[in-house]
């Protein structure tokens, strides 16, 4: 958009909403929202505190395992499914339910088989986020050129250099998208599991912070999470723009 | 701007155009069938080894689904968790594909809202259901607002796309026969955008679901929630999963629904894609 | 030689009086890229001119000038001595990729520019039939793009620009998505309908053996920037069998002539 002539990036409105945010607050328009700067400067004092840092701790670990977890399941299963026809046939419906059913259902399930306790979180970040990951990845191995892999054979590729070195580069920009969505839905995996579960990392602090009206500091909790997953989704796509100069070449 | 776009189109059409492909294939439906048979008898087994104490056989779990259906209170259940969504869901299309079209028609509402929505569907937005219980309660009203705040963004991010990916040379074709501004809207761009807008919805729908699970599982069980939790309570494992279960089937099948509607009033072939 | 030429300046005195378009001055950056330089045309009533040369001489650009849908950076176009900026409904357009509404019949879609100026549904549709059936898609009323060739959409779009009965039809390369057979059938038809209608063409090609074929006077751009080279009116008798002009001396010469001019300017 243009003002005044002078080209405004999109996200350059996200600045005004931050002011108004600032002016609502400080006309107390409404008690849960609290100025803009005011949850900046308890963010500031948050991370200082060590009750924030070892809840981060709890929470990042169990992020961090879930979706290694899912990367670690969902890629073979998604190679399987692309290229192997039976396994997608039998498969296939199962991974389409889970990935748009609302799992969050599942998490009482979670919460009966694993306790209370990090588990849980990470079997949730896990189921969460594993069906896109397998889902993309399937799609990116449907996507490879037949005369590709004719290629490699060809030349006398063996099984695991034929994926090792032609069908996991080639399948490599869908992949990168499905670990983007992952991160994103297992941002929220985590976030769920742990309001439900209530009593470990963010979940209890989020708790806390709630029954106690700390606004300001929910708020900063809360602005950091979002970042959180929009920093890291965002470092993810400039690996995919790093990959995608082939992505149109492929067949 | 592509820095935080998520995927907006996400991956559900997989699964309604193969069913459609397979479809057409009598077999595919045998395979369909083997696939649920096989999950069943794994869960069975499962069930029997057993995994867990609180992991009831596929038998014992069906058994239970028509025990709550015989009793009515799986019903009752229904009756009060559509409430919220039904109408979240209707109300988010009509607020969500309006202010869409607004956005990908009007370029200073598409800077000012297109980066608010983008955010909204990145982030765990679940966190925001315990604050909305702080203003609007524990009622229908937040509930309601509750699977608005999942599937509004959605639908706006959906419509937007596809109202600004209007077929340029269908509108310069409208231009060079002296169409209008109004005419242009109502006879180029809705219809070429409906398609896309449509899939949206349907994602919206999905996101609606989630909205409604997560409200009544943060809120205050109401409804299916209440049957979920309260058999926990009790140790009903196998009423507890037969609910989980169940709406996760219905939230399934009605996905599954829309996509045929979304093929018989779109027919994708007519469009050529 | 049956070629008349004449230097540019001549042809636009002989043709003032009865020039329908008149193009004056008429220039366009992209960037900075000068796609069209001073352009001075006259395109006389009731006749076939054809804008011919190599990709980046501006024709295309040029012909969306005319028709109003780019604004020229200089200089102005006239219709009937009226200055024009906008599209117009003395101007119909053929666009060169159908630009047919995918969702609409083919009746619906030749109907679509009496439909914008609120003609009845009765009446239009009535116009509609006939000149589908003029471009030779009679019965084909109901069925849809996507069950339409390639050739037989261009029709579709031709019958929808005759349809609005302007004064002067824009064609934009029209048969090029079009494959060989149907593209030769296409100026077979192209000169009958000449006959028939009471209109100016004015047409877009790059290829030599189309223009010549069709084309009371071809106007040869050259490119970068595009300017006006040479106008040629191949004089060509087109009343007798059509397959006869294609082995007719005066096309053959014409066709060379004209390739050994602009062979320079290819890539």
């Amino acid at each position: 958009m243009k003002i005044f002539g002078y080209r405004v990036p999109m996200m350059a409105s996200l600045l005004l909403w931050g002011v108004l945010w600032e002016i609502l607050g400080r006309l107390g328009v409404v008690f849960i929202l609290p100025p803009l700067s005011d949850v900046l400067v308890a963010a500031v004092d948050l991370v200082q505190q060590p009750g924030w840092q070892s809840a981060t701790v709890t929470t990042l670990r169990a992020f961090v395992i879930g979706l290694a977890l899912a990367i670690g399941a969902g890629i073979p299963l998604g190679i399987l499914m692309g290229r192997v026809r039976a396994a997608d046939a039998l498969l296939g419906m199962w991974v389409n339910i889970f990935s748009s059913a609302p799992l969050s259902a599942l998490v009482p399930v979670l919460m009966i088989l694993f306790g209370f306790g990090e588990a849980t979180i990470i079997a949730a970040v896990f189921l969460f986020s594993v069906w896109i990951v397998v889902l993309d990845t399937r799609a990116g191995v449907r996507h490879i050129t037949p005369s590709l892999i004719e290629m490699a054979r060809s030349y006398g590729a063996s099984p695991p250099a034929l994926f090792g070195k032609v069908i996991f580069f080639a399948a490599l920009p869908e992949i990168l998208a499905g670990i983007r969505l992952g991160v994103i839905r297992g941002v929220k995996g985590v976030v769920i599991g742990q309001l439900l579960v209530a009593i470990v990392g963010y979940g209890a602090l989020f708790e806390a912070f709630s029954r106690n009206f700390r606004m300001t500091q929910f708020w900063a909790l809360t602005l950091m999470l979002f970042a959180f997953a929009i920093v890291v989704g965002a470092l993810i796509e400039r690996l995919e723009t790093r990959v995608e100069f082939y992505a149109g070449e492929r067949g | 701007m592509t820095s935080i776009q998520p995927d907006i189109e996400e991956v559900l059409p997989a699964g309604g155009a193969s069913a459609r492909r397979v479809a057409r294939h009598g077999h595919g439906v045998v395979v369909r069938l083997v696939s649920i048979a096989l999950f069943a008898a794994i869960w069975e087994i499962a069930g029997r080894i057993p995994v867990s104490f609180a992991f009831p056989t596929f038998s014992s779990t069906v058994a239970a689904l028509f025990g709550l259906m015989a009793d009515g209170s799986l019903f009752k259940a229904y009756l009060s968790t559509l409430q919220p969504l039904v109408l979240g869901v209707v109300l988010s299309t009509f607020i969500g594909v309006g202010v869409g079209t607004l956005c990908g028609l009007w370029r200073p509402g598409e800077w000012l809202l297109i980066p608010v929505f983008i955010v909204l569907q990145a982030a765990p937005v679940a966190a925001f259901i315990p604050l909305v219980t702080f203003v609007y309660g524990i009622g229908i009203t937040a509930k309601t607002l509750a699977v608005m705040i999942l599937a509004l963004p959605v639908i706006v991010l959906n419509t937007y796309k596809a109202v600004r990916n209007v077929n340029a040379s269908l509108l310069t074709m409208c231009r060079s026969f002296l169409g209008n501004k109004r005419q242009e809207i109502f006879k180029i761009v809705l219809p070429d955008a409906s398609p896309v807008i449509f899939a949206g919805l349907r994602l919206g729908v999905a996101a609606g679901f989630v909205g409604v699970v997560l409200a009544e599982l943060l809120i205050t069980p109401t409804g299916i929630g209440d049957l979920i939790t309260y058999h926990r309570s009790r140790a009903g494992y196998a009423e507890m999963y037969a609910t989980i279960a169940s709406i996760i089937a219905l939230s399934t099948l009605t996905l599954v629904a829309l996509q045929w509607l979304e093929t018989q009033i779109f027919r994708p072939e007519k469009r050529g894609r | 030689m049956n070629i008349a030429t004449a230097p540019i300046g001549l042809q636009a005195a002989a043709d003032a009086t009865d020039a329908i378009v008149a193009v004056r001055g008429v220039s366009k950056f992209y960037g900075a890229v000068e796609a069209l330089r001073g352009i001075d045309l006259d395109f006389p009533r009731g006749q076939l001119t054809s804008l011919l040369g190599p990709s980046g001489c501006g024709k295309t650009t040029l012909l969306k000038i005319i028709a109003g849908l780019i604004r020229p950076d200089a200089g102005s176009i006239t219709v009937d001595g009226r200055p024009v900026r906008a599209p117009g409904p003395e101007r119909a357009f053929v666009f060169q990729d159908f630009a047919l509404l995918p969702w609409a019949t083919v009746e619906r879609n030749v109907a679509f520019g009496l439909e914008l100026r609120g003609m009845q549904r009765a009446e239009r549709d009535r116009i509609a039939r006939h000149y589908i059936g003029e471009v030779g898609l009679a019965g084909f009323e109901q069925k849809y793009p996507h069950e339409l060739s390639g050739g037989m959409r261009q029709r579709v779009g031709l019958a929808r620009a005759l349809c609005v009965d302007a004064d002067v039809l824009l064609l934009d390369e029209p048969f090029s998505a079009v494959d060989e057979q149907n593209r030769r059938k296409f100026q077979e038809d192209l000169i009958r309908l000449r006959a028939t209608e009471n209109k100016t063409f004015i047409f877009v090609t790059h290829s030599i053996e189309e223009a010549v074929y069709i084309s009371d006077r071809i106007v040869l751009l050259s490119p970068r920037p595009g300017r006006v080279s040479r106008i040629i009116e191949p004089a060509i008798d087109r009343t007798g069998d059509p397959d006869a002009i294609r082995r007719d001396q005066g096309y053959l010469d014409t066709v060379e002539e004209i390739w050994q001019g602009l062979k320079q300017y290819v890539d």
